[in-house]
């Protein structure tokens, strides 16, 4: 076996060192009744070429796999990594290591993920961030749980603009706690209202939940958030899931977000058909403590140089054990060093550039539907870089055709939202051009009313 | 502090915020032919953020450079040795990164209708009913994203069981050997958590066991072989215990690593396990992650599953969300699919007979650092370890050398140290755990690395109390780090 | 290791003066130096209301939390805010500047329950 330098005669020899007989000796505590007598019932071992001609012709029945073919976000967006990301991943000091429990060989993972906990503070506009958690669905969750353990209250009220799948993961998450989740879905103009927001938030209201932009892609009105919860004491959270919109638009921490979660997977992450992902939490210094997931901290070395530990760790599960505000261990470090590294390229000006081209993207995109007879945009508010489309015909019958073409339309919206059968929320970001834009919408004209 | 001509060839590096100059990047933006449209013009003042202050400005042989030389600062499996107890870091197999980068697999969207993501859904099929295989389970979900994460996940389906039984009980048992994330599961999951000491031998104490075990408790968390790397033999018994007052056997599969094809899970009487694909089937540890945490159960718990779960019709593959008794999404999508086809990839490569004989050359390594320490180092448990052995630093303590001084002593002789100071029940331990994919070379130089750190000990302690002097840094000062947290670089 | 003469001990490792119907609490030396470097010390706020035995607040080293255990019942009246900015004090002067809650016995009785320096000293085996 290519990965066991074990030979058999090294065995032989590692065993009288040991003093023992036999492999089997060593195997003597597991009772004889539950060693297997019979191999596993697996494939044959491949050799390496045969295993990549095996998973190649697998890869190849999956099929809209051509990014700009993609105009599907919502939670999961079609960008373009830059080669060096992956280049540097592949640095095998880096994703050949473990959690950096030994910081004088870690200094490499942890000032990157400590420059990850950077970028994502100063992106969502909020004091400090973790490490990473799983995924925008979990680090949601998360963040209501810490927020009820703050307040003491029961309520938890989110605003049904926020991810449907992030809402599901909240809901197991939460079912059998001690947390009650009122759903508000009163939107007229596809954007939560003042109006709807005061009849779901009460005193006994722990958080309010909104999507920034939502998941129709609108820029929500944080401000109305924030002053409901001025008026009864709930904290403000935040659920990012393109973070890329914040290359230009006003960070949730200047609305006075509490808690800000997001998905990062848009930096240096693939689609990877949904994971892994990247959970970006961040917060204000006061609650440091009370936050889920692992943190790193700049401390120096006994020499008086510079350095960075995992720190405020009696948080943690290895440590607090049945008492710590997580059950995190393992995170998405990796993904978040893709992260850190992504954001390096684009710095001050890339960001907000790809930020633009997404806005423009989308823009064009949108303009170009709409002026087919029969689609209209479903809300005539902002977007970023999707938006919610009504279409002559149900999105399943549009994307049926388009999939001829090799291409995945926008997202059938009634499968999360029963009353919206002919809506599809489509996206549009600097992977596509104006020609595969152009060539979507010209079939799209094969439905025009 | 040191400067750069002092340094030679050990790189000072600042963080990147401090690093660049106002006008550079590293990115030209794509903009695909289409007219840019000015954000401010539509979406107004209140809306728009100023300049990303603070953001550096950087080209890429900059930022090339920047992390390139954060790796020399960090040591990893391919570096050395790195013998963390209950961690199995193993090697990284390359063709998993490779096939991890095919376009077909990774750039599909987790929104691909089911027709088009055949290829996605069929390894995520052939994975879970591999699994099943080597745990001796019914079904499986692959949607958990680590460990600890299984851990809820599989806590949650009991707690949905019992409750349809009528009654979702009250509390999880544990040893005190276990992980720390299996208490912290089981308050996630609303369960308060009864702590069950271990015997001796470092076992289950089976009388122990049967006074806890009542009709309150929802389950038994173990770990198989336990964090001591001692199989619970009794295991057959402490099902039968846990089960005859109704409860469930959770098994945390960290350790499975010891037992892939010499037993299995399900034999034993284990209703539910999660798996570590980045611990027992090769998958990168990344620095902390991403992992993925497979949860295995019986058929009885299979109606709970997370939805959606991945079947199988005559060769069609599709993701199936009706289902009226699952506990529910876990993930935002459906798992760490880049993590799992690593997996995947692992286990086509070793077949069945490759991971029995990855099991056993784990076995033998471990007993052979165990052999080859027992005279230098204090063995709390003398009998015959599995895939892991615990020492402590009893006889060191003599000297004033702790398990922290032990550690920090085999970095400054090339390897990264073990687990330390767990498990909680043998004061000082150093748990180590070598892996099947050390030579036997390797093994030695570690063990006379430790020999001369034990011979160091009785010699010059102060050597040891002031290493490690030949890493990128030396002790770092965590009791600042933590009383006065700094956790963001200064923005110029 | 230091054991004043004039305080009372709990098992759990406080320390008791008191003056009147009023006691201060800390640590004792011997738990500041088994925790380590204090970082973080979580107390109750002044008004809260405290049983025998039962927790008051958390000291945290790096690798360790422990719990506070209050050795009387009553209302607190005082905390030692210096503990937010400089947990440091508890390691440093465990028995003055590390003190941490002052309260307002509501049964005296419950001091008998304590130990003498004497007595503590024993159990801590350095007796």
């Amino acid at each position: 076996m290519r990965f066991i330098p074990l030979t058999t005669e090294e065995k032989r020899k590692a065993l009288g060192v040991i003093g023992a007989k036999s492999v089997d000796e060593l195997f003597a505590s597991v009772p004889d009744k539950f060693l297997l007598k019979e191999p596993l019932r697996l494939e044959a071992p491949l050799d390496e070429y045969s295993l990549l001609d095996h998973l190649t012709s697998i890869a190849s029945q999956n099929s809209s796999v051509d990014l700009k073919s993609n105009y599907t976000g919502a939670g999961a967006y079609p960008h373009y990594t830059p080669s060096a990301v992956d280049q540097l991943l592949l640095r095998s000091e880096l994703f050949t290591a473990y959690t950096p429990y030994q910081p004088e060989i870690s200094q490499g993972t942890l000032l990157a993920i400590y420059e990850f906990q950077t970028y994502t503070s100063a992106l969502l506009g909020m004091d400090m961030a973790n490490a990473s958690m799983y995924d925008g669905a979990s680090a949601l969750a998360e963040a209501v749980i810490m927020a009820q353990r703050i307040k003491g209250r029961k309520g938890v009220t989110v605003s049904d603009l926020t991810h449907p799948h992030w809402r599901e993961v909240l809901g197991t998450y939460t079912s059998h706690l001690d947390i009650d989740i009122r759903t508000i879905r009163n939107w007229p103009d596809g954007k939560i209202t003042s109006k709807s927001l005061e009849e779901g938030v009460t005193k006994d209201t722990a958080a309010v939940v909104a999507s920034y932009p939502n998941f129709f892609g609108a820029v929500e009105d944080l401000q109305a958030v924030r002053d409901i919860c001025d008026e009864t004491g709930a904290l403000m959270i935040v659920a990012v899931p393109e973070p890329v919109a914040l290359g230009v638009l006003k960070p949730p921490g200047e609305f006075g977000a509490d808690i800000v979660v997001g998905e990062g997977r848009s930096f240096g992450g693939a689609l990877n058909y949904g994971g892994p992902g990247l959970g970006m939490f961040a917060t204000r210094d006061k609650w440091a403590r009370k936050m889920p997931g692992r943190l790193v901290g700049k401390t120096k070395d006994v020499n008086g140089e510079h350095g960075y530990v995992l720190t405020l760790a009696t948080r943690e599960q290895h440590i607090r054990r049945e008492r710590a505000t997580s059950n995190i261990c393992s995170n998405q470090a990796l993904c978040a060093t893709a992260a850190a590294i992504h954001l390096s390229l684009l710095g001050k000006q890339g960001l907000r550039e790809l930020a633009i081209s997404n806005f423009s993207s989308a823009s064009y995109l949108a303009s170009s539907i709409t002026s087919l007879d029969g689609f209209e945009l479903a809300y005539d508010t902002p977007f970023f870089n999707e938006t919610a489309i009504t279409s002559p015909v149900a999105p399943v019958v549009m994307n049926r055709r388009l999939a001829q073409d090799g291409i995945q339309g926008g997202l059938d919206l009634s499968t999360y939202y029963p009353d919206m059968r002919e809506t599809a929320l489509f996206c549009g970001t600097e992977v596509h051009t104006k020609e595969s834009i152009d060539n979507m919408v010209s079939i799209l004209s094969e439905f025009e009313r | 502090m040191k400067s750069q001509l002092q340094q030679g060839h050990s790189f000072i590096e600042k963080d990147i915020f401090s690093q660049g100059s106002p006008g550079r990047s590293g990115i030209d933006i794509p903009t695909g032919g289409i007219p840019s449209v000015d954000p401010l013009s539509i979406l107004g003042q209140d809306s728009v953020r100023g300049a990303l202050e603070g953001f550096p400005e950087l080209t890429e042989p900059e930022v090339i450079r920047h992390y390139t030389r954060l790796s020399q600062w960090n040591y990893g499996v391919d570096t050395n040795l790195y013998p963390l107890g209950s961690c199995t870091m193993k090697h990284n197999p390359r063709v998993n990164e490779a096939v991890a980068r095919f376009p077909g697999f990774a750039n599909l969207s987790p929104f691909a209708p089911d027709s088009s993501a055949q290829g996605s859904l069929r390894v995520m099929s052939d994975l879970a009913k591999w699994l099943c295989e080597i745990t001796g389970l019914d079904f499986a979900t692959l949607q958990p994203a680590a460990g600890a994460h299984g851990e809820f996940t599989g806590l949650l389906m009991i707690r949905a069981a019992l409750k349809q039984r009528g009654n979702a009980r009250g509390k999880v048992l544990l040893p005190d050997s276990s992980h720390g994330t299996n208490p912290a599961s089981a308050t996630l999951c609303g369960y308060t958590t009864q702590t069950i000491k271990s015997g001796p031998d470092g076992k289950i104490d089976l009388e122990e066991l049967g006074g806890a075990m009542d009709e309150t408790v929802a389950a038994l968390m173990l770990t198989n072989p336990n964090t001591l790397g001692i199989f619970e033999s009794q295991i057959e018994e402490i099902s039968r215990i846990v089960h005859e007052k109704g409860g469930f056997v959770y098994c945390d599969g960290a350790n499975l690593n010891a037992l892939m094809g010499k037993a299995k899970f399900g034999d034993m009487g284990v209703d539910v396990c999660h798996l570590n694909l980045h611990k027992s089937f090769s998958t990168p540890h990344g620095g902390g992650g991403p992992g993925a945490g497979p949860v295995c159960v019986t058929k009885e718990l299979a109606p709970f599953l997370p939805t959606p779960v991945v079947t199988c019709n005559d060769g069609k593959y599709s993701l199936d969300s009706d289902r009226p008794q699952s506990i529910g999404r876990i993930h935002g999508f459906t798992g760490n699919f880049g993590v799992l086809l690593r997996a995947a990839a692992y286990i086509l490569s070793m077949g069945a007979n490759g991971l029995k004989e990855a099991a056993e050359a784990a076995v033998i390594n471990a007993n052979y650092i165990k052999a080859r320490l027992e005279k230098e180092y204090h063995l709390p448990y003398r009998e015959p370890c599995l895939h892991e052995v615990v020492l402590s630093d009893k006889l060191q303590n003599k000297y004033d050398v702790t398990t922290l001084d032990i550690a920090k002593g085999l970095i400054d002789r090339g390897f990264h140290p073990p687990t330390i100071y767990f498990p909680l029940i043998v004061k000082g331990a150093m748990l180590i755990e070598p892996t099947e994919t050390e030579s036997l070379e390797t093994l030695d130089e570690f063990c006379e690395a430790m020999i001369d750190i034990a011979k160091t000990a009785e010699k010059d302690p102060a050597s040891l109390k002031n290493a490690p002097v030949t890493s990128p840094r030396g002790r770092l000062d965590e009791a600042t780090a933590a009383r006065n947290p700094q956790l963001r670089c200064t923005l110029c | 290791m230091e054991l004043p003469e004039d305080l009372k001990y709990t098992k759990e490792h406080e320390w008791v003066r008191v003056d009147g119907d009023v006691c201060e609490i800390g640590v004792t030396d011997f738990a500041q130096s088994e925790l380590g470097d204090i970082v973080f010390v979580e107390l109750p706020e002044v008004g809260a209301t405290l049983t025998a035995d039962e927790t008051f607040g958390v000291a945290e080293s790096v690798k360790t939390v422990s719990d506070l255990y209050s050795p009387v019942s009553g209302e607190v009246t005082g905390i030692n805010d210096e503990l937010m900015d400089s947990p440091e004090l508890v390691n440093k002067s465990p028995y003055d500047d590390g003190w941490m809650i002052q309260v307002e016995m509501s049964d005296q009785s419950e001091l008998g329950n304590l130990m003498s320096a004497g007595e503590y000293k024993k159990l801590i085996g350095k007796g």
